[in-house]
């Protein structure tokens, strides 16, 4: 009979191993499904996970898309592992990513269509302002009424969607076209337009952005005192208080903070890749951000690779609709499959598997 | 002569880098009162385990009764008349007693029954308890009794007591010992772990000193002096802490008439709290565990603010100043809870030694970490305080208790403060290490800083203190000097028995 056992401490192998093995036997388990599906696995898993990069055929397109698909995942990533971090549980990014591309791209429509340098700022401003705004109802509720942030801010995604459904149909709709839904497009519109920065290669200033929000988590976790309040009111919540950190204040910084990163996440969206406040703008980085979160282990270079690797799936999935007839929600599946798998070898890190002899104990 | 209940045989038990046990073997008669004896570390708690069925020996066999013995877990222990009361109580503080007792229970007759049971036991062993109360609300002699009351209710034959004592006031410990009598002279043997040394030698016939995992000896305590039984314990000589004579300076920190609630549902709120504490004092404060020492720490170290004008630093209002603020204004503090609280268990010593001495040191500027001065901040402490272990690298939950209290306490210490606050120094530390913990106090205090020290010990309280209070259900007595001060008056201040009535009177 197997028998689990705490282990003295946290394994260091399987806490690095874990992500390659879960990414394993996420492609294992998937091809498995392909069969099942009639699609040939190895054609199916090529096509996902190498040709977005190698083929010669896709690569000239999907290469640029990768960093595109990326960037938003590593951005808002890295700010909800630093929440996750101090067991802080940001489940709204969804949320606080659409709120920031309607703050955005609300700047950008009003002062359409006037000229200037200082719009585009000003939008960025604005993005990361709306979904640290979207961020403080859950932080506040918290910290006010000692209500449950995992809750309130999973919530607050679907009012969000709510109000982006409204802004496309009404206040934010394009006059100019008659009958259809969504607003003008920011591309169009050099002042608030997030452009390629380099021809073909998918930089935008969202990916410098979220450039600078890796190293600057990089730094804060390792080099500064707010990192280490961080670990430490995750890890030891009675010691943090003993260090004098106010659990209040770390709820308002973790959340304002991951709320602030998904809103420019949103924005660069909305005025870039996306172009316009559409519906269907929100395609669910905000959640498959804790897939990345998870995967990277709550470090932020760790969640570049991640952030990479789930950008992958996005287009691969794309290719895999397109070449095999592959159904949409495969990806999701992919994907949910990979935290299924992390989370379960997970518990090798603290536990081992013993074989014993014997009767129950 | 009585015939031996069990017998131990050669029992040797190792863990990874460690023998607990090594070739230990004795006998215990029936009725009899049995010491186990021994510093912390030194494998009382393995042997008692392996008794329990909780521990399976590598070596050596035991014998019940003459029949082999090897409980492999502790039902088995239990059907065969061993039971055992450890030291870490394990109750529900939202059940009632005849509940908790019956989570306890192989096979619990119904709640009802259970209750007359229950009252039954206990007034015949004096030791009342009322079966509906609700464990949150019981101090922790009562608590003990329903740990107790568990026990006696399956007729053991062989009662394990893991320092019994060690949450009890003076009054209570006697009440505990008379019902410890009454067991024995029915023929329950007792095995009685303990390293108070008067206590084992008024109340046990037969000793067992268990030194790094072996026995050094199998004695009478009675005809031993507690010298003779504490060097048999540590193998050296102990030296008692000196302590300069030095004329009392200003007051340092006052704190005035304060009340305040606890944090914690089933904690001690503080009422009407006043005392002050002069420069280059040691303020002893006594309790029995959960009158509200924790409270009063949290308070006074900052955690728990308090209206600002009614706690005085230095004749400066502090109350409404959190932990760092008091740090940096000269008064630190050390909690009684070594990991989770003190420290952070799973961080190493280099960043435990940051946590709360960033600023003192200046171990940040800027909020900008500098590691290489907090790394030799720890290597400094580690040094001064003869913390055994490999490098500040190490996690601070891989270090021995009293290992990791030598560096919480050496790290405020090192910070040089004008007052202290330390709750339990040298609670489950061994008793070199305890006598080098209570040394850096004194010294502290000889430097001129005020020491408050917050303690069950009531013989080390007496051995470092000045001054003396005592708390009691979250009040605090009138100081006291510490000279000529007798166990008996401190039990008193404490609050004596309490409620806890004695039901001895027919057998005393």
């Amino acid at each position: 009979m197997i028998r689990l056992e705490k282990r003295k401490e946290p394994s260091k192998f399987w806490r690095i191993a874990n992500p390659f093995l879960a990414v394993a036997l996420t492609m294992v388990a998937g091809a498995v499904m392909f069969a099942m599906l009639g699609k040939d696995p190895l054609v199916a898993i090529r096509l996902i996970f190498f040709d977005p990069i190698f083929s010669e055929t896709f690569g000239s397109y999907s290469r640029p898309q990768l960093l595109i698909k990326s960037a938003p995942l590593i951005l808002i990533a890295v700010g909800l592992a630093i929440g996750f971090k101090a067991n802080i549980w940001n489940i709204g990014a969804e949320g606080q990513y659409i709120m920031g591309a309607l703050f955005g791209a609300g700047v950008a429509l009003a002062f359409f269509p006037a000229p200037g340098w200082y719009i585009f700022p000003l939008m960025v401003l604005a993005g990361a302002f709306g979904g640290f705004l979207w961020a403080m109802i859950p932080a506040i509720l918290k910290t006010r009424f000692n209500t449950n942030e995992i809750l309130v801010s999973l919530l607050l995604v679907y009012v969000a969607e709510k109000i982006l459904a409204a802004m496309a149909l009404g206040l934010m709709r394009n006059p100019d076209i008659a009958g259809f839904p969504g607003s003008r497009d920011l591309r169009r519109y050099d002042a608030a337009h997030n452009a390629e920065l380099f021809a073909n290669t998918g930089v935008h200033w969202g990916v410098v952005a979220a450039l600078i929000a890796v190293i600057f988590a990089y730094v804060m976790m390792t080099r500064h005192m707010l990192g280490f309040h961080v670990k430490l009111a995750g890890q030891a919540p009675r010691a943090a208080r003993f260090a004098g950190v106010a659990p209040a204040r770390l709820v308002i910084v973790c959340l304002g903070i991951s709320g602030a990163l998904a809103g420019l996440a949103g924005m660069f969206e909305v005025s870039g890749p996306g172009g316009q406040v559409r519906i269907e703008f929100a395609t669910g980085y905000g959640f498959t951000a804790i897939i990345v979160a998870f995967l990277g282990r709550l470090n932020p270079l760790g969640i570049v690779l991640a952030g990479l690797l789930l950008g992958l799936t996005y287009i691969g999935g794309e290719l895999g609709q397109m070449m095999l007839q592959l159904p949409g929600a495969a990806i999701q599946v992919f994907q949910g499959m990979l935290l299924f798998f992390l989370l379960a070898l997970d518990f090798q890190t603290n536990y081992r598997l013993r074989l014993t002899r014997g009767a129950r104990a | 002569m009585r015939v031996p209940l069990l017998q131990l045989e050669g029992l040797t038990k190792a863990y990874p880098g460690v023998v607990a046990n090594d070739d230990v073997s004795f006998d215990i008669g029936e009725g009899q009162m049995h010491a186990l004896l021994g510093e912390n570390g030194a494998g009382k708690s393995t042997l008692v385990k392996m008794i329990y069925g909780l521990v399976k020996p590598d070596k050596g066999q035991m014998t019940l009764r003459g029949q082999p013995f090897a409980p492999a877990q502790p039902s088995q222990a239990r059907r065969n008349g061993v039971a055992m009361v450890f030291q870490h109580f394990s109750l529900f503080d939202a059940l009632d007693v005849a509940e908790n007792v019956a989570l306890g229970m192989e096979n619990p007759p119904p709640l009802r029954d259970l209750a007359r049971r229950i009252r039954d036991v206990s007034e015949e062993y004096g030791l009342p308890l009322d079966p509906a109360r609700w464990v949150g609300e019981l101090s922790a002699g009562e608590r003990q009794r329903v740990e107790i009351v568990r026990c006696l209710l399956q007729d053991p034959k062989l009662l394990i007591m893991d320092e019994p004592t060690s949450v009890l006031t003076p009054q209570e410990v006697d009440i505990l010992f008379l019902t410890l009598r009454k067991l024995s002279a029915e023929g329950t043997a007792i095995l009685y772990i303990s390293h108070k040394l008067e206590e084992i030698r008024a109340l046990c016939d037969e000793a067992t000193i268990l030194r790094g995992g072996r026995k050094v000896a199998t004695c009478d305590p009675r005809e031993r002096t507690a010298r003779e039984l504490a060097e048999l314990m540590v193998g050296q000589l102990l030296t008692p802490p000196e302590r300069p004579a030095k004329p009392k300076g200003d007051i340092v920190l006052e704190v005035d008439n304060l009340s305040l609630a606890s944090n914690n549902p089933f904690g001690t709120s503080l009422k009407n709290i006043s005392f002050s504490l002069r420069k280059g004092e040691v303020l002893g404060i006594a309790g029995v565990a959960g009158n509200g020492q924790d409270e009063l720490l949290l308070m006074l170290s900052g955690e728990l603010p308090a209206p600002s004008a009614q706690v005085k630093l230095k004749g400066q209002p502090v109350g409404h100043l959190g932990p760092n603020g008091r740090r940096a204004r000269g008064l630190v503090a050390a909690p009684e809870e070594r990991l989770g609280h003190a420290a952070a268990p799973d961080m190493s010593l280099t960043e435990n030694a940051l946590l709360s001495a960033s600023r003192r040191k200046g171990l940040a500027w800027q909020g900008f970490i500098d590691w290489r001065k907090s790394d030799a901040f720890a290597r400094d402490i580690i040094a001064r305080f003869d913390v055994r272990t490999p490098g500040p690298h190490v996690l601070a939950r891989a270090l021995s208790g009293g290992n990791l209290q030598k560096f919480v306490i050496g790290r405020e210490i090192e910070l040089d403060p004008d007052v202290i606050i330390v709750n339990q120094p040298t609670w489950g530390v061994d008793a070199a290490a305890a006598s080098t913990i209570r040394q850096a106090l004194l010294d502290l205090a000889g430097k001129g800083a005020g020491v408050l020290v917050i303690s069950q010990d009531l013989d080390e309280l007496l051995e470092i203190s000045d001054s003396f209070a005592a708390l009691n259900e979250g009040r605090l007595s009138d100081t006291r000097p510490a000279k000529g001060l007798s166990v008996e008056d401190i039990g008193l201040m404490m609050g004596g028995a309490g409620d806890m009535h004695v039901a001895h009177e027919a057998s005393a």
